[in-house]
């Protein structure tokens, strides 16, 4: 089983993001879990949201403690949120920053940084980073396919929304593939 | 007798409850001073006053059981109440 | 056909499924997704239906005990707050027998305000005459709803029943779920027909009084429906098994119960936790297996009896207290196992959205062979 962990700020999508990634996933012939960490729902507050997935089915109903993958959709919870607990050797995590880390990342895992805001306001026009996210996560895990991202994005959104969404996940996809 | 399912019932349930032997006044109702306005009708609590063909009101005496309320509020007074012979 | 879903999503979609005719909910905290997802389908025509906007639950449910009385298939929703505000109307829509549905996405109880998770909103209800199916995923928790309708619309039993699901960790959580066609559910579940309605040609009171001469039978009466329930659910639960290849004939469930030397004893989401511990602990040599409890009403003390009479020991989880006393898991299954001397120990836990895993659950199978009778799980003591 392979676990996903998401931090993000109210209002950014996090949520979505997680049941997103699900949604591909199962598209791909896994079993997926996708759920939020229910906290107050309150824009800005911090927020997580879990995914879990495995080629049987998925019964555990805890919260994900050790992630095999993290993304950071607000690089300022760095100093705010141990973002970077319980992530298992050999995990990814993934941080939406334009700048060089300034923290340290357990040893033995991937950081992977890209400049998710910048693509999204490129892209859609609107600082909604959770699609570039998905991109790069889908580049840098192989847990999901683009095709079913894309699918997973068509079936959630209207048609012109949904295609800037699926352009900031293609840059940000091909960003992270790129520099693999 | 079999519960109704639910504690269900048909409608005319109360008129087997023969109200009329709790009396101990008994109303008499005096139909030369009577001006037909039919208090005692809508006031009566158990519904037995009747209104016959002619426009006079009587009790219905199986099932008035002698409270007094359309005696105290006849603006007539023509209803009075008398102890019951038993 | 296999989707990938939200948990209310999937019990709105297996509702609508069901026709229900008269569906009464408020839409306002506390809620789910649930009733949205109902009356957008009622709006763009996906389900023929008259939904009834109310000012708070206490009208929601009144409707539905109208609704019901007249004879239409009725459902209804809610969640922790708003299922005590109608409290009155539950104990009511059991006694005049009407088979009204309900979805539970079980919450906590204020105060403390808390919008998380626990059972202690259904629970609290167990003594109101409803049926009470408990779900462990959203599988479950869509097929539940086919199943409650079937029993509770049997004429021999007509009563009321909780679909209850966990709030938030089933209700809001996306996985994969078998969700069945109109012809399915169609063939399996058949038109509301009950034997009396209100009829204005030709009429009837619901709930008349009783008196002390009366009441009691007309509570007993209650008590044996719930009583027939039980053969009613096993051949209603038997037909889905065979028509959709989920078995929901037993009220209770075995997991690697078969040798188990500790039993734990638990129902809805945490069973799933429940059986990964399981099997992580029996890879390491430890005999524990779970038993499952679907159905918490009628209570199935006997089948619990026999399905635990080989085991050592007895851990019953709880995530609800009835304070001053014990979780009511633990009482019930204590009392289905008097006679024995089987140790039944509870464990009141995860109450108002407190997360629960694995490890606890290792912990508290450690705790049943040595620990005290009967505690509070997972007590943060620098607070106390
Ligand atoms: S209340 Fe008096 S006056 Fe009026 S109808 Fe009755 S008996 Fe006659
Ligand atoms: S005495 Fe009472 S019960 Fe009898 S007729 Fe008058 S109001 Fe009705």
């Amino acid at each position: 089983m392979r676990e996903l962990r998401i931090h993000g700020r109210g209002g950014q999508g996090s949520v979505t993001a997680a049941e997103l990634i699900a949604v591909a996933a199962f598209e791909g012939g896994v079993f997926a879990q996708a759920f939020p960490a229910f906290g107050v729902e309150r824009r800005g507050a911090p927020v997580q949201a879990f995914v879990r997935l495995d080629n049987k089915k998925i019964r555990l109903r805890s919260q994900v403690y050790e992630p095999d993958y993290i993304i950071v959709q607000d690089s300022t919870l760095i100093k705010d949120v141990n973002v970077f607990m319980g992530v298992k050797k050999g995990g990814i995590v993934i941080v939406n920053t334009e700048k060089k880390p300034d923290y340290v990342i357990p040893e033995g895992v991937k950081l992977i940084t890209i400049d998710a805001t910048s693509i999204a306001l490129k892209a859609i026009g609107l600082p909604i980073t959770n699609t570039s996210l998905m991109g790069a996560f889908a580049a840098a895990t192989g847990e999901i396919q683009f095709f079913a991202l894309e699918k997973a994005l068509n079936h959630r959104f209207p048609k012109e929304l949904a295609s800037k969404n699926i352009a900031a996940a293609r840059i940000a996809f091909d960003i992270v593939k790129g520099a693999a | 007798m079999a519960l109704a399912v639910g504690c269900r019932a048909r409608p005319g349930k109360a008129r087997d409850n023969k109200t009329g032997s709790w009396r101990v006044f008994k109303p008499i109702f005096d139909h030369e001073k009577c001006s037909k306005c039919g208090m005692c009708k809508t006031l009566c609590p158990e519904g037995c006053v009747h209104e016959d063909a002619e426009g006079l009101f009587n009790p219905d005496y199986s099932y008035c059981k002698g409270c007094g309320i359309c005696a105290v509020e006849c603006p007539k007074e023509a209803i009075t109440m008398k102890l019951e012979e038993k | 056909m296999m989707e990938i879903t939200e948990g209310s999503h999937a019990v709105a979609e297996a509702v609508r499924l069901c026709r229900p005719q008269v569906v009464s909910a408020y839409p306002i905290t506390p809620q789910t997704h649930i009733v949205e997802a109902l009356a957008d389908f009622v709006a763009n025509g996906q389900l023929d239906a008259e939904y009834i906007t109310v000012e708070n639950e206490l009208s929601a449910l009144s409707a539905c005990v109208g609704a019901s009385a007249a004879g239409s298939r009725t459902y209804s929703a809610t969640t922790s707050q708003g299922l005590m505000l109608m409290a009155e109307v539950v104990f009511n829509a059991a006694g005049m027998r009407l088979p009204i549905i309900m979805s539970i996405a079980n919450r906590a109880l204020g105060a403390p305000l808390s919008i998380w998770n626990d059972m202690q909103d259904s629970i609290s209800l167990r003594d109101s005459g409803w049926l009470q199916f408990y779900a462990e995923d959203n599988q479950e928790a869509t097929d539940l709803h086919l199943l409650a309708f079937k029993v509770a619309e049997d004429n021999s039993i007509q009563l009321p029943a909780f679909v209850c699901f966990d709030g938030f960790i089933l209700s809001h959580t996306y996985e994969p779920v078998d969700m069945l066609t109109q012809e399915d559910v169609d063939k399996y579940l058949p038109k509301f027909n009950p034997a009396e309605r209100l009829d204005a040609a030709d009429p009837i009171s619901f709930g008349m009084y009783a008196t002390p001469e009366y009441y009691l039978e007309f509570r007993y009466e209650m008590d044996q429906a719930q009583k027939r329930a039980k053969d009613v659910i096993a051949k209603a639960g038997k037909e889905f098994g065979e028509m959709f290849g989920r078995d929901y004939s037993a009220l209770i469930e075995g997991y690697r119960l078969e040798d188990a030397d500790t039993a734990i004893v638990a129902m809805g989401s945490i069973c799933g936790t429940v059986k990964d511990a399981i099997d992580e602990m029996r890879t390491a040599g430890m005999k524990v297996g779970l038993l499952k409890i679907r159905v918490f009403r009628p209570f199935p003390a006997e089948e619990i009896a026999k399905m635990l009479s080989h085991v050592k020991r007895v851990a019953v989880l709880d995530k609800n207290i009835s304070l001053g006393a014990k979780g009511a898991t633990a009482m019930e299954v204590r009392d289905a196992l008097y006679g024995s001397a089987i140790p039944v120990k509870g464990y009141v836990l995860g109450l108002g959205g407190r997360d629960v895993r694995k490890r606890d659950i290792k912990e508290i199978v450690a705790f049943s062979e040595k620990g005290p009778n009967d505690q509070f799980y997972g007590l943060r003591k620098e607070l106390i």
